[in-house]
């Protein structure tokens, strides 16, 4: 009989959220996209992480290439190398992508960026359209590829010798992690006594930050004065690809990244309860100011102009681009 | 020559501490501050989709403190009230059902101790001796006492339909993280809890809710749980196909890979738990644990695994729960190769790194519950090696 405690979920309830997508189809929804209006809109809204061909910025997933790797050392698992199925990429990035803006794709874009990713492992032509109707015979390279766990087979067996004494010969050091050396140092531990080590640096970033608001609000009043209409129109296309991490305006709130109103004119590193990367805090204390000069060389080559920065993206090649965007930043000063 | 400790009157002898509620809700003392979770900045690309590591190696007994006990998240630690809660059970049930956070507080409870491993813990250490401290080969688990309602409790109140064979879970959060579990286990000991260690969950471990799937990777214990749907069949998710699944030497990878096999690993004397005080009495200890039951035994090796002395277990072994073992040594200040190995009540011994490798090769990611190896040396500092 139960409790008697809930209520019946509504019909257009159960709808809202019951998105998922299975392999055989269930829960594919009607629509379609092409692999044209898919790279459009992968460039827009996947490439800064996922890079222009699918192929991965930094530590990000790869979602092109890796054929062939899966029985090498350090194998690349990619959607056309390793992803059993195609229903998984729909359903992901309809549910789950952009990271920072999820749930925010339509059905047919959804079809287009999934277009798009296959056609970029080389698994369908740069005319196909991929729909609910075509879904299913899209062809997943390694879907044959993986096993139901079989460790009750084939381990578990085999792992039962308790043995206590005599149990090896010889012993000898074959590998040392000193070696590699990629643990992180422990900042402050001997000296723990002292001070929580962790907190104190987050407490420095943020008392450095008022200090840091005031050539802000002096300097963007005549910037945006100057501002031109058209470059600042340009710009707001252009930063769709900062928007995943980043955001501008009244309401804006530090996301993956800080907030940039008032950028040009602040100080580095100076935004209030954002957790900037050593690298950031470095040039903080080299009294680096952004202003437009420094953050055009800055988004011409994010990693060259500041080495170890944590911003994932691999810059903006064209100068108007840069302009355009700065512009549009500018706008948003207040 | 006497102790000016005992000798000389001390400030906290003579003045005044804190008074009742200097700190309403406190933290640890700050002479173990540097008792944290500890992040490695470049397993991941950002910290919003990431995870870091339990200081294991400076805490004892079983249960984790919410405050240290490791994060994982998908698209960040989101912050959801209780009154914004909503739980939703629907697919193939006679009533799909809604029930809000009070809802789920008026349902019969229940308090579990159990582990959470993620699944990727020690994998850096598969293509050899990596990370130097137990925190980082070893942190991502924890151990808590949880209270809540079983999922069979919310389930039976839906009626899962005969049709049933498979559950699919999701969180609130952007990620959704959505994971498909098999309905025997959902309505064996599958827990949605609320409280953890007695405290509402923390915002990192899903507040107000999560579920807890007993002795299986860490990934399955969907956060800010939002969504049972009973299916037919295997969502076959994002993390349940591309992530979470084990390649072996072959190319070939298993999936469905959801059982932590037993395990162990001495948090001290290691990297970050040296010994200072020199030879004479030592106290080695560790945590053990297995998805598949209770710890029946664990053993010690200080040289390298040639013989093995059976270590005290502090409690007698629960399932699904960390286990504390102690062995009491004379050290004679001579390098030791400290090594631990548990046993299940299933009869599973701990493997070696070897045996593991052999069955699977070097690319398998997850799953790694090989024999750990510390060499301490005269000086009584530790280091993560692998040998013969």
């Amino acid at each position: 009989e139960g409790f008697g405690l809930g209520r019946e979920a509504l019909p257009e309830e159960i709808a809202a959220w019951n998105l998922d997508v299975s392999p055989d189809g269930t829960g594919l929804p009607v629509g379609s996209g092409s692999v044209e209006d898919g790279e459009y809109l992968f460039s827009d809204k996947c490439a800064v992480c996922h890079g222009e061909f699918a192929e991965g910025v930094d530590n990000w997933p790869k979602l092109a290439g890796g054929e062939d790797t899966l029985a090498r050392k350090d194998p690349i698992k990619t959607v056309g190398s390793y992803w059993p199925y195609l229903s998984t990429v729909w359903d992901y990035a309809h549910r789950s992508m952009p990271f920072g803006d999820a749930q925010s794709l339509t059905v047919d874009e959804t079809y287009a960026i999934t277009a798009y990713i296959i056609y970029s492992n080389n698994l369908v032509d740069d005319d196909f359209v991929l729909s609910n109707e075509n879904f299913l015979e899209v062809e997943m390279p390694n879907a044959d590829g993986f096993i139901i766990d079989d460790r009750a087979e084939t381990e578990y067996p085999n792992f039962t010798n308790r043995c206590m004494e005599n149990c090896k010969e010889n012993v000898e050091i074959t590998m040392r992690a000193a070696v590699l050396d990629v643990t992180p140092e422990e900042e402050g531990a001997e000296e723990a006594a002292a001070e929580t080590p962790a907190e104190t640096e987050v407490a420095a970033a943020e008392e450095a930050a008022p200090a840091a608001e005031a050539p802000a609000a002096e300097a963007a009043p005549a910037a945006a004065a100057a501002l031109n209409p058209a470059l600042v129109a340009a710009g707001e296309t252009v930063f769709k690809k900062c928007k995943a991490c980043h955001q501008v305006g009244p309401d804006a709130k530090n996301k993956v990244g800080p907030v940039l109103n008032g950028l040009i004119g602040r100080s580095i590193a100076s935004v209030d309860g954002f957790k900037y990367s050593p690298a950031m805090k470095a040039k903080a204390d080299e009294g680096f100011v952004w202003t437009e000069e420094t953050v055009a060389a800055y988004l011409k080559d994010p990693k060259g102009y500041i080495p170890k920065n944590k911003m994932s993206f691999a810059g903006l090649k064209k100068d108007e681009d840069i302009a355009a965007v700065i512009a549009y930043i500018e706008s948003n000063a207040q | 020559t006497p102790d000016p400790l005992i000798t000389e009157k001390q400030p906290w002898a003579t003045g005044w501490g804190d008074g009742v509620d200097a700190t309403p809700y406190g933290l640890p003392i700050r002479f173990e501050g540097d008792v944290i979770r500890r992040n490695v900045e470049w397993l991941t690309a950002d910290v919003i989709s990431s995870i870091n590591f339990t200081p294991i190696h400076a805490l004892d007994g079983t249960i984790t403190p919410a405050g240290c006990a490791f994060e994982r998240h998908h698209s960040g630690a989101i912050e959801l009230a209780k009154e914004d809660y909503r739980l939703m059970i629907h697919g193939l049930v006679d009533k799909p059902l809604v029930f809000t956070y009070e809802d789920l507080e008026r349902f019969p409870r229940v308090n579990r101790t159990y582990f959470l491993e993620c699944a990727a813990n020690t994998g850096m250490e598969w293509a050899g001796a990596q990370l130097n401290g137990a925190q980082f080969t070893h942190g991502m688990i924890h151990n808590m006492e949880y209270s809540g309602v079983t999922l069979r409790t919310l389930l039976e109140e839906a009626g899962v339909k005969p049709e049933g064979k498979w559950i699919y879970v999701e969180g609130a959060d952007a990620s959704s993280n959505g994971r498909s579990i098999p309905i025997e286990k959902a309505l064996d000991d599958c827990l949605v809890a609320f409280k953890a260690n007695g405290e509402a969950l923390r915002k990192e471990h899903g507040y107000p809710v999560r579920l807890c799937v007993p002795g299986w990777e860490g990934n399955m214990w969907v956060k800010w749980l939002r969504r049972v749907e009973v299916t037919d069949q295997a969502v076959e998710s994002r993390e349940e196909t591309s992530k979470y699944t084990d390649t072996l030497a072959d190319g070939t990878s298993r999936k469905w890979t959801w059982v932590m096999d037993a395990k162990s690993v001495v948090t001290s004397p290691s990297p970050q738990s040296p010994i200072k005080h020199g030879k004479g009495p030592l106290v080695i200890t560790g945590l053990a644990w297995s998805g598949r039951g209770a710890i029946t035994a664990v053993d010690v090796s200080i040289d390298g695994g040639k013989t093995w002395t059976e270590a005290r277990l502090a409690a007698p072994g629960q399932k699904m729960a960390l286990t504390r073992f102690y062995l009491d040594i004379e050290w004679d200040g001579s390098e030791m190769l400290l090594q631990s190995r548990a046993t299940d009540e299933t009869g599973y011994v701990q493997p070696t790194k070897k045996q593991l490798r052999d069955v699977r090769g070097e690319n398998s990611v997850y799953h790694n519950n090989c024999i750990q190896t510390w060499w301490v040396k005269e000086n009584g500092e530790a280091e993560n090696v692998e040998v013969s």
